[in-house]
């Protein structure tokens, strides 16, 4: 894509001189081709290798799309919601109920993501009444509402919990398959749909009101529908992702679908990834990956450290991991702004 | 007899809630931080507490004068080295950062207490009680709780608006930069008002652990019960905490009294009907409405 970007000079001395910009480079399309090649090898995976190869990448794109949408909500829109665990918990008994209904498992997923957005859209006019801190804690009790409203409920199995329905079908290697590439399909949609967004003018819009809300009202950017907009896309997606996870643990139970583990990890990943970049919740999800892969054996120590690190990187490296490299190395493999071509003429 | 009973046990009961939430209004007032970590303080205060009566063998009020000032020095602490940073790298990076700290608490806590649920040693007081009429009778502890939270606050409530220290605080509160421009040091400010809010929150933590029980997860609980006394209660108003609190308190009570498992969902749904009616709670001034809502009614 390229644009024309006036770039004008103090005074009226110099005209007004046409500067070519544009968004997309010859690493970025390199980059884009790779990314699907990837993508490829991995729908491939159940064929080759099998089974011991899609648990760890299971847990890998799981994280891949819990980090993106976050960033989308915390890293673009300035929404920090440690709540994100309320629609994970929604996707999940949504499937269920979709399941018990006779919707087959696997379609419920795209089911259960379209109930968490309708869900999120009355929590949000109370929520997004709140900024900041109190926003954060406002979606806390939401998520600690829904959590209580599961207990309460028979028809969902209460404190106990149900097992997802209509899986009797599908032998073990066969659900594990589907169950992968449904991962997949999801971590794939939220990476490309979360970077078609804000390449979208919604993404400028985003980062406006994130950055100065009163600045975006004023130059005419509806702040009220960007936050809305964010906060429902985040919380579908989240649905997608407690589906997800209801359908590799089988069991729904509100003690763990509703845990605010979830939304420590997607803090971990994305403000180590860095915040606001497509590359950088890849990034971390990769790096919490491999943290859990080491120390997942110490217990409560590794969310010690996981916390640790989250606090470090904000104060020390706000920019993460991916804004540290592409500072360092001008790199820019998924651009989301426009970079000058050229210098203007002297 | 049984309802009367229920709303004046949740009233006392409110005021511990509002015990709690007084550091969070005040850090939010001055700083304009949302401390996620305050309720985890609080239950670090706690394990404090239990650590140092139990070392003792005294019931856990004669070690306050240990307990308060040393969580003041943690509260100044981490004003001087992380809040006061974490508020250098813009708005969100206090959120995260009180949040990273609430992470590593608990799962600190988990690491040295494991998470069987502990009590503290209250004494004679906490058994003690009287009547007053018929089937009522009041808990010389829940008394003394609320009659704490009444203390703290109006002493809260005293200094700033009588000393200079206070005076200060209020400065900064209404407008940062021209405090600074007329020679506030800010530092030591902040510094104080954080080890106040940390010291309240560990004298609320010795009144949850001898009244229930506490572990390690208990922090989340207690600061979404803080969070929603202050917005009740609308923000920036000390008083209206209290009153937040003890509005809190008898939703919890009395409807735990039909049937307890509803009590906490009550209470979630009276603070999201109060956000729903009046977003900036029953007590507030327009200044601190607009504060809380940055711009998000604009678009």
């Amino acid at each position: 894509m390229k644009r024309n970007a006036g770039v004008g000079s103090l005074g009226n001395r110099a005209p007004v001189t046409a500067v070519p910009v544009s968004r997309w480079n010859r690493t970025a399309t390199g980059f884009t081709g790779f990314c699907a090649l990837a993508v490829a090898f991995m729908a491939v995976i159940p064929f080759v290798i099998g089974g011991p190869a899609e648990q760890p990448l299971i847990t890998l794109l799981t994280f891949v799309a819990m980090a993106s949408l976050w960033n989308l909500l915390a890293g673009f829109s300035g929404l920090t919601s440690f709540g994100q665990q309320a629609y994970i918990g929604v996707g999940a008994y949504a499937l269920y109920l979709v399941a018990e209904h006779g919707l087959n498992p696997f379609g419920g997923i795209a089911a259960a993501a379209v109930i968490a957005a309708v869900v999120a859209l009355p929590v949000s006019a109370l929520v997004l009444r709140l900024s900041g801190g109190y926003f954060a804690v406002a979606t806390l009790v939401v998520a600690g509402t829904f959590q209580i409203i599961a207990t309460l409920s028979p028809s969902v199995g209460g404190t106990t919990g149900v097992s997802v329905p209509g899986l009797a079908g599908y032998g073990d290697v066969l659900r594990e398959a589907l169950t992968y590439w449904a991962t997949l399909a999801v971590a794939v949609a939220s990476v490309a749909g979360v970077y078609l967004l804000v390449r979208h003018t919604f993404g400028l819009d985003a980062r406006a009101v994130s950055s100065d809300p009163v600045a975006a009202a004023s130059s005419g950017v509806r702040v009220g529908r960007i936050r809305l907009l964010a906060y429902v896309v985040a919380a579908g997606g989240a649905g997608a992702v407690g589906a997800l996870i209801a359908l590799q643990t089988l069991y729904v139970e509100p003690t763990s679908i509703f845990n605010i583990q979830y939304s420590v990890y997607m803090l971990f990943m994305v403000l180590i990834g860095g915040m606001g970049t497509i590359e950088g919740p890849i990034i971390g999800a990769l790096v919490l990956f491999a943290l859990q892969e080491w120390l997942s054996a110490y217990g409560a120590w590794y969310l010690v450290i996981v916390g640790g690190l989250a606090v470090a990187a904000t104060l020390a490296a706000s920019r993460g991991l991916w804004g540290f490299a592409s500072e360092r190395f001008g790199w820019s493999l998924l651009p989301v702004g426009y970079r000058v071509r050229q210098p203007p003429p002297q | 007899m049984n309802w009367v009973n229920a709303v004046i046990q949740g009233m006392l009961l409110g005021g511990q809630y509002a015990l709690i939430a007084c550091g969070l209004s005040l850090t939010f007032g001055v700083m304009r931080i949302v401390n996620l970590a305050h309720g985890d303080l609080a239950v670090c205060g706690a394990y404090l507490g239990l650590v140092l009566s139990s070392a003792l063998g005294v019931p856990v009020w004669v070690t306050l004068p240990l307990l308060l000032p040393a969580a003041f020095g943690v509260g100044m602490a981490l004003q001087l080295l992380l809040f006061g940073r974490a508020l250098r790298h813009g708005a969100l990076a206090p959120v995260l950062v009180t949040f990273g700290l609430s992470v590593m608490i608990e799962n600190l806590l988990q690491v040295a207490a494991t998470s069987d649920p502990r009590g503290l040693n209250g004494g004679s007081l906490a058994l003690a009680s009287f009547h007053i009429t018929g089937g009522i009778t009041v808990s010389w502890l829940f008394l003394t709780a609320f009659l704490t939270a009444c203390a703290v606050l109006s002493g809260l409530q005293l200094s700033l608006s009588r000393t200079s220290w206070g005076r200060k605080v209020r400065a900064i509160a209404d407008d940062l930069d021209t405090a600074r421009l007329v020679g506030i040091r800010v530092r030591p400010v902040f510094a104080t008002v954080a080890g106040i809010a940390v010291a309240t929150a560990a004298l609320a933590g010795a009144f949850i652990g001898t009244i229930g029980t506490f572990d390690p997860q208990t922090g989340t609980d207690v600061l979404i019960f803080a969070f929603e006394a202050v917005v009740i209660g609308g923000i920036g108003s000390l008083w209206g905490t209290l009153a937040g609190g003890v509005a809190l308190g008898v939703t919890q009570v009395v409807v735990g009294e039909v049937n307890q498992a509803y009590a906490v969902l009550a209470v979630n749904l009276l603070f999201l009907a109060v956000l729903t009616v009046r977003p900036g709670g029953l007590f507030t001034s327009r200044q601190a409405v607009r504060e809380i809502q940055g711009q998000g009614a604009a678009g």
